[in-house]
């Protein structure tokens, strides 16, 4: 018997189940991209099947970072960077709760840029959303990792002379199984894009474009954008790593000179979650951890059996 | 050092096998009944460079590495660069001898390996007549020659334990043994072979001038010869964690590595991370959704865990954080040890530090306060911390098996089950008031004061948010004032309940030694203890009345155990491995007076304290703070007043 009920738990779900009973409307900026991840969410889980308590959303520091305080599911808001690391081990220790970590470009490509590169890597069955505004909103506007180059704010007066992160490239070579990019002005390709990342067996990168009205003023609001599926105007295997490094350079490129493309860069129909593989060579139960501290019968081991070894 | 102990030092470069060599003739003399006590001196090297391990043992109860040391196996570093004496590192291929001499003791026995030290380097050493001077007794030996001639150049520290039996009388059944347990086929002939036969060369053409013997003693128990780190992970193995992550750093990878080895086969998980910032918020999140959950680092490792650190403070998420403290600041001495970095673990993070910290004194103590460490943490909600150094987590001593026959402790504390949350409050949302004000009240004192029981993600009815921001019941984020000091004032009172429930409940972590009555004390924490402990024993004997009280309980600090000591002696000296008194200044901070009666032994140049460091800062005390007889590299500070 699980001590987990919410898990797997088979019944139709109504979305409304993902709206607060208390304070319904999240405080964003009026226009802010945001409220269109937190929109394409509460579609996607309940036709994934997810239900608000098996699920767990993970987020960081920032305006990205309140989603879950607007989405009814079981939260954690974690400290600036680090949503990955603390989500990724909620997974091991409970592989059938769905998790879904979330943060800005400034959160997931600059201070905690180093655990995108190695959560990638490692392949865990997860969705992580970035919130890329190309600005630090809730400091009020800084330059961010992915601000183009010359942006002008207060704390880089004379212009940005750094090469914008290239999101979707560095996702890629990090090892994601899975990468996307959406925007905030396109809700049903974006509702769509994170059923699949939430369904697909690995580390599911999106890049969500989420414009910010109050201070990224000079930016685009990410219109008209282009869904490189359906586009004539490019033709791409999406499970081949070379065509798709080659589709994401120019979608980098050509959103500085104006043009939004969107739509799925990478999959893989293979993958093999990091989970699967670490149970596959022994080093992971294949019944959840959690589980164990409720099964009042099992036998736990001691360290009185390893002594053999000092005596 | 009396007369019936062996301390037997085998030195040698990294690389040449003197940790392996050493661990299988520490459980010889284990075996043929006596306690072993074992220290370790190390370089932050691959290969090559100044490397030994000594081994005490003896038939009483030995607690520390002892004074200097009696026979020295130097082996030869086969790794060693630069051999000249005007070189940074002075002649490297000499020092498996020339860096021993100091501390071996008047009647010392040396025994050096002429096939790797050069025999024109070593009469430079003037040996000969130090020997004399001293009443060493030299016995220059080919071993890499022996071993050449049965097997490979390796073999001759078997060689090199060979000719130590010899010269101790020793019965080698102990020895085969061992080395029939680690190797077999060919390997474990040809070491045979070199081990019978060089020591029926050494007995039989050996002119023994020397009059030390092996000690003899037996035991009631049967032993096991473990390290403070292993009795650290074996503590969270009982305590029934099952998750750990780390990145590498020494001295802390050692409780890494074995936790590592064993948690698969148990069916748990270890995570090797990116970085130390990582692995303590992998901890934060394997607890959040039901594991019991540790990580850990070294001082510059554990500063990085200063972030998730405070989020399972202010989250309540429960987690077991070890340091193994090395000799600081940045990376400082990275295999030396030191006991600097207990007011980084105190307080790093920002805001009012809320956590719990023990610094275990003895491999025993590892083993219980790992325990206890985690029962706190998971039944209080809160970051408990191990502080222990290079010195506890590498050295081995005997412990009887029987001490870790015992229940495990896989309880996961203040967590509810499903039934349970369909009872709890919710808010009008439906979500589970997670962070009650008042959760006493809420659930009639069930449980711990000032704790407010948590749901996991997953189970029905659990829902809420955890957040590092300030929060309501719910979990949302608030900065109402009334909300914020309710929470505040909660989780401080969760500090106060364990420290009433460590006072009142549980057997003090303090251990106190010598005579109730005594007029002077000796005040120490973490892995000094041993060699205090030796010191009070030496003292009285000598006809000083001495008492001493190590403390383990750093946070929340053992106020009412610490001042009832303190008030009955005339003076306390505290005796710890740092250059600021920490421990001291923490006493004086906690206790808000006594700054009259302490004074300070410090210690800070790598090596830890020998019980004669201790006596001589004890009489350097009591002679009214006169430092001419202290070792240079021993430092006494007198009593700064109230």
């Amino acid at each position: 018997m699980s001590a987990f009920n919410a898990v797997d738990e088979e019944r139709e779900i109504d979305r409304d189940e993902y709206t607060p009973g208390i304070e319904p409307q999240p405080t964003w900026c009026p226009g802010c991209g945001d409220f269109g991840v937190l929109k394409a969410l509460k579609q996607a889980l309940p036709e994934a099947g997810k239900t608000p308590e098996e699920t767990l959303c993970v987020t960081g520091i920032g305006c990205s970072g309140k989603l879950n305080s607007y989405l009814d599911t079981y939260g954690f808001h974690t400290i600036h960077g680090r949503s990955l690391p603390v989500a990724r081990a909620a997974k091991l220790a409970n592989p059938g709760v769905e998790v879904i970590a979330a943060g800005g470009d400034g959160d997931g490509y600059g201070i905690g840029g180093n655990h995108t590169m190695h959560t990638a890597r490692e392949n865990h069955d997860m969705t992580y959303i970035v919130f890329n505004n190309e600005i630090f909103g809730l400091t009020k506007g800084q330059t961010s990792p992915t601000s183009p180059k010359g942006h002008k704010s207060k704390t880089q007066p004379h212009g940005n002379t750094k090469t914008p992160i290239r999101p979707l490239s560095l996702a890629l070579t990090s090892g994601a199984t899975y990468v996307a990019r959406t925007a905030a002005v396109n809700p049903n390709q974006a509702k769509e894009i994170i059923k699949e990342a939430i369904e697909h067996d690995g580390f599911a990168h999106i890049d969500f474009l989420t414009q910010c009205p109050t201070w990224n003023k000079d930016a685009r609001q990410y219109v008209p954008y282009i869904d490189v599926q359906e586009s004539d105007d490019y033709d791409f295997d999406t499970g081949s790593r070379r065509e798709a490094q080659e589709m994401m350079t120019e979608t980098e490129e050509k959103l500085y000179e104006g043009e939004v493309l969107t739509g799925r860069y990478y999959v893989d129909e293979d993958s093999v979650s990091y989970q699967q593989q670490k149970q596959d060579i022994g080093e992971m139960p294949t019944e959840p951890l959690a589980e164990r501290y409720f099964d009042d019968d099992y036998d736990w081991e001691r360290s009185y059996d390893l002594l053999d070894r000092h005596k | 050092m009396t007369d019936d102990e062996l301390i037997w030092r085998v030195s040698g470069g990294s690389g040449d096998g003197i940790d392996s060599t050493s661990q299988n003739f520490a459980k010889a003399l284990m075996r043929s009944g006596l306690n072993i006590f074992t220290h370790r001196h190390y370089p932050s090297r691959i290969r090559g460079g100044h490397t030994y391990v000594e081994i005490r043992a003896s038939e009483d109860d030995i607690r520390s590495r002892g004074d200097g040391y009696n026979f020295l196996l130097a082996l030869g570093d086969s790794f060693a660069r630069n051999p000249k004496e005007d070189a940074y590192y002075g002649n490297e291929e000499l020092k498996p001898l020339s860096e021993n001499l100091d501390d071996l003791r008047e009647g010392g026995v040396v025994v050096y390996d002429t096939g790797l030290l050069d025999e024109e380097d070593v009469a430079e050493l003037d040996l000969e007549a130090r020997a004399e001077e001293n009443d060493w007794h030299l016995y220059p030996m080919d071993l890499r020659e022996i071993a050449k001639e049965h097997g490979r150049e390796v073999m001759r520290n078997t060689a090199g334990v060979a000719a130590t039996a010899a010269l101790l009388d020793m019965d080698l059944q102990h020895i085969k043994e061992i080395m029939g347990e680690a190797m077999s086929g060919d390997l474990l002939d040809a070491n045979v072979t070199i081990l019978e036969d060089t020591y029926e060369d050494v007995k039989e053409n050996t002119e023994m001038t020397h009059d030390l013997r092996a000690p003899s003693g037996s035991y009631d128990s049967e032993q096991a010869l473990l390290s403070g780190s292993n009795a650290i992970a074996y503590g969270a193995i009982d305590a029934g964690c099952r998750f750990i992550a780390g990145y590498p750093m020494t001295p802390w990878t050692d409780v890494f590595t074995i936790m590592s080895q064993n948690l698969p086969e148990m069916g748990g998980i270890s995570e090797q991370v990116e970085d130390e910032i990582a692995a303590a918020a992998l901890a934060v999140g394997a607890s959040h959704n039901g594991a019991k959950a540790m990580s850990g680092s070294s001082g510059g490792g554990f500063a990085l865990m200063s972030e998730p650190l405070g989020l399972a403070e202010q989250t309540e998420t429960p987690i077991v954080l070890v340091e193994a403290m090395r000799a600081g600041p940045s990376t400082g001495m990275p295999t030396k040890p030191e006991q600097a970095d207990l007011e980084h673990v105190l307080y790093t993070s920002q805001g009012d530090s809320q956590r719990v910290v023990f610094a275990p004194g003895n491999i025993r103590e590892a083993y219980e306060q790992t325990r206890m460490a985690f029962k706190i943490a998971y039944d209080y909600q809160i970051p408990a911390i191990l502080v222990y150094d290079q010195k506890l987590g590498g050295e081995n001593t005997n412990v009887d098996v029987e001490f870790f026959d015992r229940d495990p402790a896989p309880d996961l504390g203040s967590t509810l089950s499903e039934e349970e949350l369909r009872e709890a409050a919710h808010d009008d949302s439906g979500k589970f008031q997670r962070f009650q004000h008042d959760p006493e009240g809420a659930y009639d004192d069930q449980f711990k004061e000032g704790v407010s029981p948590r749901s996991l993600p997953g189970q029905q009815g659990g829902r809420y948010l955890a957040s590092g921001n300030e929060h309501n019941a719910s979990g949302h984020i608030s900065e109402d004032p009334d909300n914020r000091v309710a929470q505040m004032d909660r989780r401080k009172r969760k500090k106060e309940a364990i420290r009433e429930e460590l006072d009142t409940e549980h057997d003090t972590q303090q251990t106190y030694f010598g005579p109730d009555e005594a007029e002077y004390g000796i005040l120490t924490w973490g892995s000094s203890q041993g060699a205090v402990k030796e010191a009070v024993d030496r003292l009285n004997a000598q006809g000083h009345s001495v008492k001493a009280l190590s403390v383990s309980d750093m946070m929340p600090y053992p106020v009412d155990e610490v001042t009832a000591w303190l008030e009955s002696v005339d003076e306390a000296m505290v005796v710890e491995m740092n250059a600021s008194a920490q421990f001291r200044g923490l006493t004086q901070k906690e206790l808000g007076r006594f700054g009259d009666k302490l004074t300070s032994l410090l210690k800070y140049n790598g090596n830890p304290f020998e019980p004669a460091e201790v006596v001589e800062g004890f009489e350097a005390n009591i002679n009214g703070g006169s430092t001419e007889d202290l070792q240079a590299q021993v430092r006494f500070e007198p009593a700064a007043g109230d």
